[in-house]
């Protein structure tokens, strides 16, 4: 194995560092999420509230009937876009924080594209209003990029501020520039009905199952497509390849020929396109016109789902349901039960904190647990 | 009761790492006051040993006596109290600390130094006179010498009163010069009564210092015997487990015409500090120009100014065309397409991903290769694959399955991978640094056959180690580097070990220009 050289101790940890696949992408992530339940049952116990009344309100809430998958898939759309956005950019060992201003961004592409133009139709809408709301976001992931390729500016530093900006600007430009005359709202005017989005309630064969107006639309699909979209891109293109080679190793890119800067950009703005397309489902889906806050959160959401799903898009789908259900079961505790919803943000809060940041924990612990495991058996054989 | 004859007696041995056994059922005695030599392939597990002897791993089983004594050493303060010192491959010194800061570092009287350093600097004084170990205490580690660096690292031991001292690789990084005064120190050690434990893989430095060697294969101890009885060839065979060739076996070069030119190639670092300091050379077809040197002197910029990694000034041509220093076409992939093939001296930082799998590896910097293409959209995998299987078959890289991670491989196969996607490019001129670095001997053996058929079908080849024995074996001319110069050139046939240390120490023999 080669430890000739090397440090002892390292080579044990490289060892012993291994875990069985399935292990890997399932176990780990559900000892997660466990713990965080742990966790938030014994915060409800508490504040002097029942837990399994509020697990039975969140599941019954959000997906034991089709009105709550409707909400339920409608959050997960618009984390699937910035959970992928947030894959891309780590692939290129980029960690894009600025996926909140990026989206947010993304609907003002979308918002200008659909209320200054006349559009026929609503497929018509859709690409151009993709192509805005991809382009808006590329753009605010653009500067970061810059600054990072050629000044080294660190990117999580640049585009958390880049989140700031994006907020401010949205403000300017909703009271100042696209409030419509008389109006108080800091939003812009309903956009043409001829733009308007198929709700799974409108669309032939979903309808059947989507009987009562429902949040989530078309843009899901376009989602899906997405996450196969940035599967081919990494495993089967050129580009992808040299991403992932870049964001392994530095040096070694370099000594490969692969032009560091390039691919820097180039992985932003992908990134940052994928992350202002999340407004076609939330701005141009379901407001239809453009609001402050806009994203409301999904951008930093993303990240979690991007760690949850280990950067791959099959993962980042999954873990999107997740909060998906997450979100919409939230909302549901503070509808029916005396739970105040903020906890809402506290559950949530627990499984980021779980599945991203002590995700290493768990996975020391797993593996710990394993290696002993190996061990017995080997002393048995 | 063992016998208190021996300064330091391991008894039956064993360590596994999850399913690997990486020391099994270890017996050695190593008699007071001798040096002892301990040898073996990487992986043959000597680090393992020595890492339990020093307390950084608990033993599965087995006994330490020292001095005659069971000694439990289950940490390093222990092996430490038990008298036992070890000087690391990699230094653990603190750089901006005086080699007195450094020796007294952990050590310390008590809250106020004063008096530890005093102290300090009487013994350090005593060390030097009697072991020719003379350091300037005052001097700051990162303005000493490498050589310099790791006499502090035995001085930190002496100074701690071990009896006992362990060497892993040390000569890895000294000049010969500095390496024979190593071993000059080793035997004013081992004259005052003091052990000493020299773990290589260079057999020329066990036939030179040691009194007795332990052969180690694969965790276990072949055999041990006394140096004087034994021979290289010997060795080796105890190493690998069969007959190996220790001289490579080439015919003469026949150079045709001029593949590369270089001249006045200079390198500023990112410090602005200038590395390559006006370098000019040819190499012709069929021709592999060596480069000696100490590691530092500017052969690892010289790889990197003509693979295309970083950027230099002068000029240089490939074929009498024009090869671009600096700017567009001073990249890697532009590098690859005029036929410049690059074995990077350091394969886990640049020549390797190894979080890819084998084949990902196999396209690393060819994967613009149309070969490689499905259609204009995607890469053919398959197609890569199989190429993989090939490139593996045909250089005996072991296990021979193109979805491992690279990580997986050991050292040897890990560069027969980069050696194999390179040369298999048929290259009109192949740069290759340290080709066999971490490499065990068996895997040694084929790389250089690889390097000479390569050469024989009409190849230019710069050849960058450290391994002089490499170097002289392998090359048609030699060129010794120095702080960023060509020092000279000399004919392998007619130079020597000792004359081509001193040009590598900067000494130049017949008023040459540098």
């Amino acid at each position: 194995m080669g430890w000739g050289g090397r440090p002892p101790f390292i080579l044990e940890g490289r060892l012993m560092d291994r875990l069985p696949r399935w292990a890997d992408v399932a176990l780990v992530p559900f000892v997660s999420l466990t713990l965080a339940a742990i966790i938030s049952a014994l915060v409800i116990v508490a504040i002097g509230q029942d837990p399994w009344e509020a697990i039975t309100v969140m599941v019954k809430g959000s997906v034991m009937n089709a009105y709550g998958w409707g909400y339920t898939l409608y959050y997960a759309t618009s984390f699937i876009f910035t959970g992928l956005a947030v894959t891309v950019a780590f692939h290129a060992g980029l960690f894009n924080i600025g996926g909140e201003g990026q989206a947010q961004l993304g609907g003002l592409g979308v918002a200008l594209t659909l209320l200054f133009i006349p559009w026929p139709h609503w497929t018509i809408a859709l690409v151009a209003a993709s192509l805005g709301a991809a382009l808006f976001g590329a753009a605010w992931a653009a500067i970061p990029a810059y600054l990072q390729a050629k000044r080294g500016s660190h990117i999580v530093i640049t585009t958390i501020m880049f989140n700031y900006i994006a907020a401010s600007l949205m403000i300017f430009m909703l009271v100042d520039v696209l409030r419509p005359p008389g109006k108080m709202d800091p939003a812009t005017a309903n956009f043409p009905p001829a733009t308007h989005l198929p709700s799974f309630n409108e669309i032939p064969g979903l309808n059947a199952i989507f009987t009562s107006g429902v949040p989530a639309n078309v843009t899901f699909f376009i989602a899906l497509a997405m996450a196969v979209v940035v599967w081919l891109l990494l495993w089967r293109t050129r580009l992808g390849y040299q991403i992932r080679a870049f964001g392994k190793s530095e040096p070694a890119a370099r000594y490969a020929g692969i032009n560091p800067t390039k691919i820097i950009m180039i992985a932003m703005l992908i990134s940052g396109g994928l992350a202002g397309l999340m407004a076609i489902n939330n701005v141009m889906g379901e407001a239809e016109r453009l609001l402050g806050n806009s994203a409301s959160g999904a951008g930093f959401i993303g990240i979690a789902v991007a760690l949850m799903g280990r950067n791959h898009p099959i993962g980042v789908v999954l873990a999107a349901l997740l909060f998906g259900f997450l979100f919409q079961g939230g909302a549901e505790l503070g509808l029916w039960t005396k739970i105040p919803i903020e906890l809402r943000t506290v559950v949530q809060g627990l499984v980021i904190l779980f599945t991203g940041a002590l995700d290493m924990m768990v996975r020391m612990l797993l593996v710990r647990i394993f290696a002993l495991f190996r061990t017995s058996r080997l002393e048995a054989a | 009761m063992a016998d208190p004859a021996y300064a330091i007696e391991l008894k039956g041995i064993s360590k596994a790492f999850g399913p690997v056994q990486a020391n099994r059922d270890i017996n050695i005695a190593v008699p007071k006051g001798t040096i002892h030599g301990i040898i073996g392939e990487n992986g043959a597990g000597k680090s393992t040993l020595m890492s339990i002897l020093y307390g950084f791993y608990k033993a599965d089983a087995g006994q330490i006596f020292v001095n005659g004594q069971s000694t439990p050493i289950p940490d390093s303060q222990s092996a430490i109290r038990a008298g036992i010192g070890m000087v690391f491959q990699h230094f653990k010194l603190v750089q901006n600390f005086s080699v007195l800061e450094n020796i007294i570092l952990g050590v310390e009287d008590g809250p106020m130094l004063n008096t530890s350093l005093s102290k300090a600097r009487n013994e350090l004084e005593r060390l030097a006179r009697d072991y020719e170990l003379d350091v300037d205490p005052d001097a700051l580690i990162e303005d000493l010498s490498v050589g310099h660096q790791q006499r502090v690292e035995i001085l930190k031991a002496l100074y701690r009163q071990a009896d006992i001292l362990i060497l892993d690789e040390p000569t890895g990084v000294l000049t010969p010069d500095e390496a024979d005064h190593l071993f000059r120190i080793l035997r004013g050690l081992k004259d005052q009564g003091k052990t000493v434990i020299l773990i290589t893989h260079k057999l020329r430095e066990i036939m030179e210092a040691t009194d007795n060697v332990s052969v180690m294969r694969r965790g276990t101890m072949v055999a041990t015997v006394k140096t004087a009885e034994t021979s290289p060839e010997q060795l080796a065979e105890l190493m690998v487990g069969r007959k190996v060739l220790l001289e490579v076996e080439k015919a003469p070069a026949k150079p045709g015409e001029v593949v590369l030119k270089v001249e006045d190639l200079r390198v500023r670092d990112e410090h602005k500090v200038e590395r390559l300091k006006g370098v000019s050379f040819e190499i012709r077809a069929g021709e592999i120009l060596g480069i000696a040197g100490v590691a530092g002197n500017g052969q690892t910029e010289l790889l990197e100014a003509l693979g295309g990694m970083i950027r230099a000034t002068g000029r240089a041509w490939l074929k009498g065309a024009d090869l671009p220093l600096s700017g567009t076409g001073a990249d890697g992939q532009s590098r690859r397409r005029t036929g410049i093939a690059h074995v990077p001296e350091d394969r886990h930082h640049h020549g390797l991903i190894l979080d890819f799998t084998a084949w990902e590896n196999v396209a690393f910097g060819y994967f613009n290769d149309p070969r490689y293409q499905k259609n204009a959209l995607f890469m053919d995998n398959d197609a890569i694959r199989t190429d993989t299987e090939r490139k593996m078959a045909k250089f005996d890289v072991r296990p021979p399955i193109p979805t491992l991670a690279a990580k997986s491989f050991s050292g040897g196969n890990q560069q027969k991978i980069v050696v194999a996607r390179e040369i298999e490019q048929n290259p009109a001129l192949l740069l290759i640094g340290q080709p066999t670095r971490g490499v065990d001997i068996g895997a040694i053996e084929f790389i250089h056959k690889q390097i000479i058929a390569l050469r024989d079908a009409g190849a230019a080849i710069l050849l960058v180690s450290v391994e002089l024995d490499e170097i002289m074996s392998l090359s048609d001319r030699i060129a010794v580097m120095f702080d960023g110069r060509i020092m000279g050139f000399r004919d392998p046939e007619t130079t020597d070990e000792r004359e081509l240390g001193l040009l590598m120490a900067g000494v130049t023999g017949k008023g040459e220009a540098a």
